[in-house]
């Protein structure tokens, strides 16, 4: 089935050679952080995680978000998401195998990598998040492959695969669980330190996942010949803007706590990100576009007439990408570490060399995006999906 | 067979890139390591080991010390004879072994091998 | 007859993964080392008492200054990539909750000796995903620099901020910051990609010697610096607790810090 992948458009072409440059390029800046060390990122002691763990934290919410298509197509009988599940799948693949590169550009002695494995500690949160994300792809991999095939051969798929559908649903949840967890057990991190973390997790998963595979839908609509269907992006609409409220209620609710209990810890890392502290804030103007951003989305999702237009559909879910990844991927890590356990504040900003090897992870995780889905939309359009 | 022109001189060009090392070293043969002991380590006469065992495992005894030493918290070893050693690499080898280069990187450089050791054990400076 | 490709491939794969297996569990099962009895410092649970009332700040420099020529921790002269195991900070900074704007003139300008806790239930072990950090019987937070991975999940958990990250070459510091680099040539450096921190000194406490920051403080006044078993009921750090009330740092947190500071 991949050699469908090897005949393809001008713009196919054009844009996997795109990908590859973007993925040499970091690839090389790689290399140099591997052989000077960490110290060309802008984290510091202070901040010793940064934009590397928030894109890990973000992509993994974006792969749990395929289960938002396949738990009502397979727990409520909704037969419409069936011909867009495995779109669903390719995008959980390509989010997984991203999260296992940035862990892996991140850690200073990536050689030693297996020595999670060789020497394993169950009481670390790092143990199961490596152990349920592993999973997580090999029954997307699995499942897809499978879907994919017996739509070929034109037959239903074999029974097990059903097994590992029902399996998956739970398992999505759990990945971003336990990723909640890593944050949420620390005790001198305050921002963290919340029993809502897990639920913030999972609504921002269930509509920022959602939200790229509608846009990915639209994309494949615009681009083949295969159509996932009006119905089924209304439907995927309704998802987001239920998903999305709960997100921002729920950061909302972290606010109320924090400001009516007046207690300074809980305070001072809103503060940071929304009004500075002690004359730092760099954060100040992301988190406000964070804030408007998310009222466009809020309103553009709620109404009916705007959710159900696809135009300003597409707007809402860019909304909601940009005010999800600011609130994970910028605003969660950063937050956590500002200030540090004395008070003080010592700033983060990515350097140019870690944003470039951020872009070749995502390069990657986009070039085996348009692979699978190159294979998986030649299919389709063969059957005459 | 097919293409066979083609696959002829594919085959070719590979087994020449294939055995391209042994055409360039033709005709050479590299030095046999010979590590030189130090006047102290000729003078103790006796490693923590005997050197039949050094030679072929010492890899083995410092990855056992690294275990002991570092997780176990026991820094001292006894051996056969009675004599008691602190298990260091830095400390006890090369306080005898003190001629890194003409000692441990005679053999380890003929074989390519790259121990990573140094990158933070410190190796005591070398007269020449 | 025969089996068929599926048949032989899973053959193969279970025969390999079992012989893999084999050969480790082999080797695990070696017999271990011989030890001698040695004059080794020993205790149930080791901690320290800092008086506070009598250390000021050039004292601790002569005391951060023996600690790091001891384990030859390189300055950075860069606090974004700073890397120390012992230091004096700010009161107001090292005991955030206690601060209110009467305290004393001398406390609130005075610093605060600050190092690893090495507490009695530390978070950065319960969150480390390779053992490379652990809790000894005897109470030390000990570092396996073999092992780390440099994930830097211990240093997130840390409640504390006593654990430093190697950003770079630790032999690659500035030599004009340091000149007599590496300063103690009897203890490895690290490597870049690995989190260090204080380990009271255990190779020390291994050959009957006290910890460099306790010996450095001996030489300066007594009983500056109080090490000792906190499991004996007779010991120095007992006796000298049973005197003087102490604070420990963010003790709400239940981490059971094992420094105690003499207010």
């Amino acid at each position: 089935m991949l050699d469908r992948t090897l005949k393809g458009s001008q713009k196919y072409w054009g844009w996997l050679i795109f990908l590859l440059i973007m993925m040499g390029i970091g690839f090389l800046v790689y290399l140099y952080q591997f052989k000077v060390g960490l110290r060309i990122t802008g984290m510091s002691r202070d901040v010793s995680w940064g934009l590397y763990i928030s894109q890990l934290t973000y992509l993994v919410g974006i792969a749990a978000g395929g289960v938002m298509v396949v738990l009502p197509c397979y727990l409520h009988d909704y037969k419409a998401f069936a011909r867009i599940t495995v779109l669903g799948e390719g995008l959980a693949i390509a989010s997984v195998l991203m999260c296992f590169l940035f862990v892996m550009v991140d850690l200073g002695q990536v050689t030693r990598m297996f020595n999670i494995i060789l020497y394993p500690h169950p009481k670390s949160i790092l143990f199961w998040d490596m152990i349920v994300l592993n999973v997580y792809l090999f029954l997307n991999i699995l499942i897809g492959w499978n879907v994919v095939a017996a739509e070929r051969k034109g037959i239903h798929y074999q029974k097990w695969v059903k097994v590992l559908i029902y399996i998956s649903i739970p398992w999505a949840f759990s990945i971003h669980t336990v990723t909640a967890f890593l944050y949420a057990g620390l005790p001198g991190r305050h921002y963290w330190l919340t029993a809502i973390m897990a639920p913030r997790f999972l609504a921002s998963a269930f509509c920022a996942g959602p939200a790229v595979l509608l846009l990915i839908c639209l994309i494949v609509r615009k681009v083949t010949k295969f159509d996932p269907g009006i119905k089924q992006m209304r439907t995927l609409g309704g998802i987001i803007a239920y998903a999305f409220v709960l997100n921002i209620f729920f950061f909302l609710l972290e606010v109320f706590t924090a400001f009516y209990s007046q207690i300074p810890g809980d305070m001072h890392s809103l503060v940071y990100l929304f009004a500075g502290l002690d004359g730092y804030g760099k954060l100040v103007p992301w988190m406000w576009t964070f804030a408007v951003v998310s009222v466009v989305a809020i309103v553009l999702l709620v109404v009916p007439a705007t959710r159900r237009k696809e135009d300003t559909l597409m707007v809402a879910c860019i909304a909601v990408i940009i005010a999800t990844w600011i609130d994970k991927g910028l605003g969660l890590i950063i937050g956590g570490f500002v200030p540090d356990p004395f008070g003080k504040v010592f700033e983060y900003w990515p350097t140019t060399p870690e944003i470039l090897i951020t872009l070749g992870v995502y390069a990657t995780g986009f070039f085996i995006l348009t692979v699978f889905f190159k294979m998986v939309v030649s299919i389709k359009e063969e059957v005459g999906a | 067979m097919y293409d066979g022109g083609k696959i002829i001189v594919g085959l070719v060009i590979g087994l020449c890139l294939l055995f391209s090392p042994f055409f360039f070293n033709a005709g050479k043969a590299a030095k046999a390591p010979q590590p030189v002991l130090t006047a102290k380590a000729k003078e103790a006469k006796k490693c923590v080991a005997d050197t039949a065992y050094m030679r072929s495992s010492h890899m083995h005894l410092l990855d056992d010390w690294r275990q002991t030493v570092v997780r176990d918290g026991e820094r001292y070893m006894t051996t056969s004879d009675g004599k008691v050693y602190y298990k260091s690499l830095q400390v006890t080898c090369l306080e005898c072994h003190s001629n890194k280069t003409k000692f441990c990187d005679q053999c380890h450089n003929y074989l390519d091998v790259q121990p990573y050791c140094w990158d933070c054990h410190l190796v005591p400076k070398e007269s020449k | 007859m025969g089996v068929d490709r599926r048949q032989f491939l899973k053959i193969a794969g279970l025969s390999t993964l079992a012989g893999l297996g084999g050969k480790t569990a082999f080797e695990l099962l070696a017999p271990g080392d011989v030890e001698a009895a040695l004059p080794l410092m020993k205790a149930k649970r080791w901690a320290m008492v800092v008086d506070m009332r009598r250390l000021n700040e050039e004292a601790m420099k002569k005391l951060q200054k023996a600690c790091h020529y001891a384990h030859n921790v390189p300055d950075f002269g860069d606090p974004k990539v700073e890397i120390k195991w012992i230091w004096a900070e700010e009161f107001k900074h090292a005991f955030p909750d206690h601060e209110n704007e009467y305290v004393p003139e001398k406390v609130a300008h005075e610093k605060v000796l600050l190092l690893c806790n090495h507490c009695s239930n530390p978070p950065c072990c319960r969150v480390c995903p390779t053992g490379a950090t652990w809790q000894r019987e005897d109470g030390i937070v000990m570092m396996d620099w073999h092992r780390c991975i440099g994930c830097r999940f211990c240093m997130a958990g840390c409640p504390y901020g006593s654990r430093s990250f190697n950003w770079g070459d630790p032999r690659k510091a500035p030599k004009a910051l340091n000149p007599d680099f590496p300063t103690n040539p009897e203890f490895p450096t690290r490597s870049k990609g690995v989190v260090e921190k204080c380990t009271f000194c255990d190779e020390r406490l291994a050959k009957g010697l006290l910890p460099a920051c306790v010996e450095a403080a001996d030489k300066i006044g007594k009983d500056l610096l109080i090490f000792g078993d906190l499991a004996d009921p007779d010991s120095n750090v007992r006796q000298a607790l049973g005197k003087h009330f102490t604070i420990r740092r963010k003790p709400e947190l239940g981490t059971s810090p094992n420094i105690y500071y003499i207010v």
